[in-house]
């Protein structure tokens, strides 16, 4: 299992954020993960991540317990959050060179470059990322997402803020990523880019899974809408 | 040490560019000197008691300005998260922002330095080396424990506030010792210095030793 979570909690104060989730991601599962703001996916991909520790459960990356082995958990997954987590006053290829360094990649500096040419920055790649617009700073957060080759690929609403060119090119890299083996989870609220290359479909509501079903079935497509409709899922 | 050394590396790129950090401990440093030195013009009093106070006031606020400027730059854009998705451990990160923070307090500080010594009359001798040694570990001292503090306060509403409300009464036994030894130094009365250098090992030993210990606690979301 590239992912298994068993009865994920988090509570912040008196509020739930998650009320007991538990999931199990396939290797080269490709999950989109729905639900209004506020539903928890983005909690629930933070604990992912391991940057937010659950207030309960257990949560297993490519069988690695999180919490005896945070590092070696880590060094298996990239997490594309809101945010693109780059320093403003540094280029693209000095803040992949950063985080290359971190992770302890090799060839850093041809893995950069052809990353640079793969989210198409090989104008800007010597330019303060503080001039980038917000979608130059998503296709950037793309190429550090990428840059260590993890095998499960954690995206927090990645296609905000992208122009139809950028969308094209980071469907293109996921269309990859699947094709080499790697794990995707996605949350977007875009019912077609999440079904577009999605294997199984989640809704989260109130911090609870409260639908599963294949991304291809038009069952999920007609869950989705009545849930946004009038917020229950059939 | 490769991530503590990548981290060091950035944050010298960044402030290189910038030039935020450093510019605002030396400003404050050589403002505060002047100040005092002002203030105490008309005083009868021996400058060797006086000023490794003032010294040490200048020190000691300059770095909250240097630690609130780190701390932004982690902040900017969520960029302390980004650290913590790298497969390196909390302490490991702790350090490495103790160092970089350590490094840029030192650069304000050899600058500040000096114009202490013109200001107050003294002699660019051994006893200038022997300050500057105990301005070195005074200064390891506020950073190990600013680093942690900067990061609790990141996760504050009043984040520039909470910052000097946390760091001040904390490092009061590390400026006190350091006053102390400086003060020890300037009057050529050295017999009590030995213990207030061993204060000042210790708090750091503590700080560096509980700070790298709690630190995954202080930067949990």
């Amino acid at each position: 299992m590239a992912l298994e979570s068993e009865d994920i909690r988090k509570t912040f104060g008196y509020f739930t954020a998650l009320g007991g989730v538990t999931l199990k991601v396939k290797r080269g599962e490709f999950l989109a993960l729905f639900g209004r703001n506020g539903a928890g996916k983005t909690t629930f991909l933070k604990i992912a991540a391991t940057l937010v520790k659950p207030t309960q459960g257990r949560l297993r990356i490519e069988g690695i317990d999180v919490r005896e082995q945070p590092e070696e958990a880590r060094r298996r997954i990239g997490f594309l959050s809101h945010n693109t987590y780059l320093y403003r006053d540094l280029t693209p290829i000095e803040n992949l060179r950063f985080f290359g360094r971190l992770y302890g990649v090799q060839d850093l500096d041809e893995r950069i470059h052809s990353l640079i040419d793969r989210v198409g920055l090989q104008r800007r790649a010597s330019d303060p990322v503080r001039s980038f617009s917000r979608g130059l700073h998503q296709r950037l957060g793309v190429a550090r997402v990428m840059l260590h080759d993890p095998s499960l690929i954690l995206l927090d609403e990645p296609y905000t803020g992208l122009d139809a060119n950028a969308v094209d090119t980071l469907n293109q890299m996921l269309d990859e990523a699947i094709s080499a083996g790697k794990t995707i989870i996605l949350t977007t609220h875009d019912l077609e880019q999440g079904l577009r290359a999605a294997s199984r479909a989640i809704i989260i509501d109130r911090g609870k899974i409260v639908f599963t079903g294949d991304a291809r079935d038009p069952a999920t497509r007609d869950a989705y809408s009545q849930y946004i409709r009038v917020g229950v899922t059939p | 040490m490769k991530s503590m050394s990548a981290i060091i590396f950035k944050d010298i790129v960044i402030e290189m560019r910038n030039k935020e950090s450093i510019t605002s401990m030396l400003m404050f440093g050589v403002l505060v000197l002047v100040v005092f030195q002002f203030a105490f013009e008309t005083i009868n009093v021996e400058r060797g008691l006086l000023a490794p106070g003032t010294l040490w006031v200048a020190f000691s606020f300059a770095a909250i300005l240097g630690l609130n400027r780190s701390l932004a730059m982690e902040i900017d854009n969520d960029c302390l998260q980004g650290l913590l998705l790298a497969p390196i451990s909390r302490g490991e990160l702790y350090l490495g922002k103790v160092a970089s923070n350590f490094i840029f307090m030192m650069i304000a500080e050899a600058i500040v330095l000096p114009l202490f010594v013109v200001f107050n009359n003294l002699d660019f001798n051994l006893k200038f080396l022997e300050v500057a040694a105990i301005a070195c570990l005074g200064t390891l001292g506020i950073a190990s424990i600013g680093t942690i503090l900067s990061t609790i306060s990141a996760n504050t509403r009043i984040k520039e506030v909470m910052l000097p409300v946390l760091q001040i009464p904390l490092t009061v036994p590390v400026i006190i010792a350091s006053v102390e030894a400086t003060r020890e130094v300037l009057t050529g009365d050295t017999r009590g210095i030995s213990s207030w250098l061993y204060v000042l090992a210790g708090f750091i030993i503590v700080y560096l030793t509980a700070s790298y210990l709690v630190f995954e606690f202080a930067v949990e979301e």
